[in-house]
């Protein structure tokens, strides 16, 4: 269960989010929508506590955790785990050791066990083969799969999700878009930030969408496509805005 | 105020700022001693690239250094017929400074851009981010490591160069001006006090806490991207460099005040 209330958060000089208030119950997925820039990763980041919000509480499983210290954060970390939008896979240490990365640094298994999880994380990602490289020699989607595996190999029971099909090709996005359904009837809580429509109505059980930090909609993905709101329709619809924009008409590129 | 005063009113807050955060940094990391054990990998790691990955250069310095000491040193003493003492001017000045500073500044170098380097690509690609999520401390994990690394490690190396550096001078008084070797190795170490010893080792630990600690401080505090990185790697060289040598002559002045 993840409760942000009112949040603001100001980043360098710009106020990046303006009055987030949103609640994942356990155990559901919520699709977080919005353009570029739009303040999607920061609002990840502030549920992981990597960002301190500058108003407004953020709770984890009923327990606030807006005002914790930095060090007394791991136990609440260690119940989340997070798909960075980069990957940020550790590049000094091969895909089997950022796989299992957790898991040997709470050393709470044996290396048997250990090993089992990794190469079934990874096979679930189609991967298993690359256990052995390091992620120098991965393409970018590949890197994007290694680090989904290693958000599924910590058994985290809340998954954070930071654009996990940009990049991937067609089958492979289907793939994550199954994974993500497979957790979710496994009761695990997710937050999925996308901005691919097809994979957000395939996965979500609510969506909530931010434009320029703040939220504008949040409901289930039927009541997201009867919305009239402009910024909603537009996002939904690029083409009007995209064919009258003034900038195409008033353009010259490629004229000789 | 004029925009200059505000100018440099802003400045001097900033340049607090950073002192306060680079001295806050150094506390988490010392605190940070309490959980070596857990990444006792990581440590010898560190230890391993940064001590026997210095040693060439060291040994560089020290050799070029102690033969030009003794070819210089044969030249001023040569008028007074002093020349056989070339060995107690090589070994004194190496011990006492000569060795920990070029070692130092040679480590800085070498030891100190590449951590900032490392520290700052991994903040860029947020790596270190990613520790966090996954719930290990990133000062624990790669300031305090890196810290006894060089803590341990530069004294080690200082003694090192000291030690090549003497055997440099040797060569030379031996080869060129046909000093003997046994008045010579005697005099080297008759000059030497234990009080050089111990000023000799508490100079390279105090230089390996600042190349550690200025070196994390400016990956860590990187921003923007891979221009970022490059200027926090040459901002950490140039800073430890700085504070290599002002730090040296305090600690000098310091230990000749306890005579
Ligand atoms: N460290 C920072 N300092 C200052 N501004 C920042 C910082 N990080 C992000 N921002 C700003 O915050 C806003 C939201 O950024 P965020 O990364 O959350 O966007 P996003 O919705 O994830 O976009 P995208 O879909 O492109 O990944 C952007 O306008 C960005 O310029
Ligand atoms: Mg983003």
């Amino acid at each position: 269960m993840i409760t942000l209330t009112d949040v603001w958060l100001t980043l360098g000089e710009r106020q990046v989010l303006k009055e987030i208030s949103l609640s994942v119950p356990a155990g559901e997925t919520k699709v977080i929508l919005g353009g570029s820039g739009s303040g999607k990763t920061t609002i990840l980041r502030v549920i992981l506590g990597l960002y301190r919000p500058d108003r407004g509480s953020l709770l984890i499983d009923g327990q606030d955790i807006t005002a914790t210290r930095e060090r007394n954060l791991t136990e609440v970390r260690q119940r989340m785990a997070m798909v960075f939008q980069g990957a940020a896979l550790f590049d000094s240490l091969t895909v089997r050791e950022n796989v299992g990365y957790r898991l040997w640094e709470q050393g709470r298994l044996s290396d048997a066990m250990i090993e089992k999880s990794v190469r079934d994380s990874l096979q679930f990602v189609g991967l298993e083969y690359a256990i052995d490289k390091m992620p120098a020699e991965l393409s970018g989607g590949m890197k994007k799969r290694v680090g989904i595996a290693r958000a599924l190999a910590s058994g985290a029971r809340i998954i954070l999700y930071d654009e996990p099909t940009a990049g991937l090709d067609p089958i492979n996005t289907c793939m994550i878009s199954r994974l993500i359904q497979l957790l979710k009837s496994k009761g695990v809580t997710q937050v999925v930030v996308t901005h691919d429509l097809a994979t957000a109505y395939r996965v979500a059980d609510r969506i909530v969408m931010i434009h320029k930090g703040r939220m504008i909609f949040e409901g289930n993905p039927k009541e997201l496509q009867s919305s009239a709101d402009p910024d909603i329709r537009s996002f939904l619809e690029p083409d009007g805005q995209c064919f009258d924009s003034e900038a195409f008409a008033a353009s010259e590129i490629g004229e000789p | 105020m004029t925009t200059h005063e505000v100018h440099l009113k802003a400045r001097l807050i900033g340049g607090v700022l950073v002192v306060q955060e680079f001295a806050f940094l150094c506390a988490r990391a010392v605190a940070g001693l309490a959980y070596i054990p857990r990444h006792i990998r990581e440590t010898i790691l560190q230890i391993d690239r940064i001590g026997v990955g210095s040693l060439f250069i060291v040994v560089l310095t020290g050799m070029f250094t102690g033969m030009v000491l003794a070819l210089q040193g044969a030249v001023q003493l040569e008028p007074y017929g002093a020349t056989i003492y070339v060995s107690r001017l090589i070994s004194t000045s190496v011990v006492r400074e000569l060795g920990p500073v070029l070692a130092a500044l040679m480590i800085a170098g070498r030891v100190g851009s590449g951590i900032a380097s490392e520290l700052a690509s991994m903040q860029v690609t947020e790596q270190i981010d990613a520790l966090r999520a996954e719930g290990t401390d990133p000062i624990q994990k790669l300031v305090t490591t890196r810290l006894v690394a060089c803590v341990l490690m530069i004294p080690v190396l200082t003694i090192i160069t000291n030690g090549v550096a003497i055997f440099g001078g040797w060569l030379i008084a031996r080869l060129y001006l046909g000093i003997d070797s046994y008045f010579y190795w005697t005099w080297a170490f008759e000059a030497l006090a234990p009080r050089d010893m111990f000023v000799g080792l508490v100079k390279p630990a105090v230089f390996g806490f600042l190349i550690a600690m200025v070196g994390c401080y400016a990956g860590l505090n990187t921003k923007g991207g891979t221009v970022g990185v490059g200027i926090s790697t040459t901002q950490s060289m140039v800073s430890s460099s700085i504070l290599i040598l002002s730090c040296d002559f305090f600690l000098t002045k310091l230990f000749m005040a306890f005579p």
